[in-house]
């Protein structure tokens, strides 16, 4: 896809100039993510492959990372924009952390954040060409939300980007249901991970699950 | 040789002919009617004694829901059957032709029709029409020679495999039969699984809905179910469906047919005029 300006000067050289500083279309990407509440907090899954166009270039990409205290940051698409939201990210937690105020950003902050960063990118035609998945649990409430590269946000209790859209949102429609226990949610995401690696052609066999307990208030990594 | 006295069959394949005036019409800003396509999901799966196809009743013209009952699988033999999705006529019009092909062809041999044979026919015809008959098709059905299941594309390229799934719905259905088939199913498993899929095509895509078909083929037997489930009633605001408002005045409960009353007079008149 791309997005072009009808720009007035017909130069060519300027032309070239103004584009290149805008995504046109992204080079090395991540697959589907999925993601699902369960009863004490919040499970996601991912694999650990970047593309190249049809290469499987990389295969030790981490694409979830943790947020300040609370939350999980998820995202496919373009791996270099994600590196770029992890750095505005890393900026506004530690700016958050100066204020020394005993308060932290929870997920619903960063959701919204979120939100604004990619809608105002996209509304000056350069988007960040990532579909993000933001999960955790603050106060014992847990929160799960996705943002697209255009901007449209929502909250779900389950959630899945790029491919997983299609082959895991049926799964996770028909199975989930709430006070899914930790094993039960593994599970669920396993089949869902295991339908994607059959069917996605980007998918690879390496996969990355994170979670966000409730009662620990601590993030526990389980590569 | 005068040219009057020889006649050419009709060659096969795409035909060029209209291609410049449909050119030319376009470019005058004649908008070409849109298909009425099947937006489907169709299923197929292999089973312990045969075969099960499956499919969704919605046709949709755009993003109007044109028909809320359709057919989708097709009869190509007594022992053969065939779902369709893409251009609604297409695969009516394809399916049929090599329906009456097959009949021929049985009684030719003498045999009962062979998976395979509808499969070259279909794939040969398709091919020579280069993708432009859009017809994606699941093709299921028991022979001399066992349970045979083919998927066709619109280019003709053909796949054979233990379950399949077609159509704008085939992801949301091909994620049920990936989590859950297995070899070896016994016939009510199988029906369980291919009605699973449909819903979930039914369900989580836009362009199918309304009921599922389903239909059993094993050795010697097919069994058509047509609206095996339907997930989708229509429900009515009141349970008790219509009631009359209190002063209607009920006069007659009885019915006579008007066949009774009416007269029918033959006119001995002349035929139609050409």
């Amino acid at each position: 896809m791309t997005f072009t300006i009808p720009i007035d000067n017909g130069d060519a050289v300027k032309n070239a100039e103004a584009d290149s500083q805008r995504t046109l279309y992204p080079y090395v990407t991540g697959t589907s993510i999925v993601a699902i509440k369960y009863k004490d907090g919040v499970l996601m899954a991912s694999d650990m492959g970047g593309s190249y166009g049809s290469t499987l270039r990389y295969k030790n990409i981490e694409r979830m990372k943790a947020i300040g205290k609370h939350s999980l940051l998820g995202a496919s698409g373009e791996i270099s924009d994600f590196q770029e939201i992890l750095r505005y990210l890393d900026e506004l937690i530690l700016n958050d952390n100066m204020w020394d105020d005993g308060n932290s950003l929870g997920p619903k902050e960063v959701h919204n954040y979120l939100t604004r960063v990619m809608y105002n990118r996209r509304n000056k035609f350069n988007p960040l060409w990532n579909t993000l998945v933001l999960g955790g649990v603050k106060n014992g409430e847990s929160y799960l939300g996705m943002v697209s590269m255009i901007g449209v946000s929502f909250e779900d209790n389950h959630v899945a980007t790029g491919f997983g859209n299609h082959l895991a949102r049926p799964i996770l429609r028909d199975e989930w249901h709430a006070d899914l226990s930790f094993e039960e949610g593994v599970k669920l995401l396993e089949k869902c991970m295991r339908v994607l690696l059959y069917r996605d052609r980007s998918a690879i066999n390496k996969f990355q699950r994170r979670s966000l307990k409730k009662a620990l208030q601590s993030l526990s990594h389980t590569p | 040789m005068s040219q009057s006295a020889v006649d050419v069959p009709p060659k096969g394949g795409f035909s060029f002919d209209m291609c410049k005036r449909n050119d030319m019409l376009i470019q005058k800003g004649l908008k070409a009617p849109s298909f009425l396509k099947t937006g489907t999901t169709i299923v197929g799966l292999i089973f312990q004694d045969g075969v099960i196809l499956g499919a969704d009743t919605r046709a949709t013209e755009g993003p109007i829901v044109a028909d809320k009952n359709c057919e989708k699988i097709h009869y190509m033999a007594p022992n053969i059957y065939c779902c369709g999705a893409g251009t609604a006529a297409d695969t009516e019009a394809v399916t049929d032709m090599v329906s009456s092909q097959l009949r021929l062809h049985r009684y030719q041999t003498g045999r009962d029709s062979r998976v395979i044979t509808a499969l070259t026919l279909l794939k040969k015809h398709l091919f020579s029409y280069q993708g432009h008959v859009s017809a994606a098709l699941v093709l299921g059905g028991v022979d001399i020679t066992g349970p045979h299941l083919h998927t066709i594309y619109p280019h003709g390229s053909t796949d054979t495999l233990p379950f399949a799934t077609m159509g704008s719905g085939s992801l949301a259905a091909m994620s049920v039969f990936e989590a859950k088939y297995k070899e070896g199913l016994t016939r009510d498993e199988g029906i369980k699984l291919v009605a699973e899929a449909i819903c979930s095509g039914i369900f989580n895509d836009l362009g199918s809905g309304s009921n599922v078909d389903i239909c059993v083929i094993t050795k010697g037997n097919k069994e058509y179910l047509r609206n095996y489930m339907e997930p989708n009633p229509r429900t009515y605001v009141s349970s008790k469906g219509y009631s009359f408002t209190k002063k209607t005045e009920v006069l007659l409960t009885k019915i006579t047919p008007l066949m009774e009353r009416v007269e029918i007079t033959e006119v001995g008149g002349e035929a139609m005029e050409e």
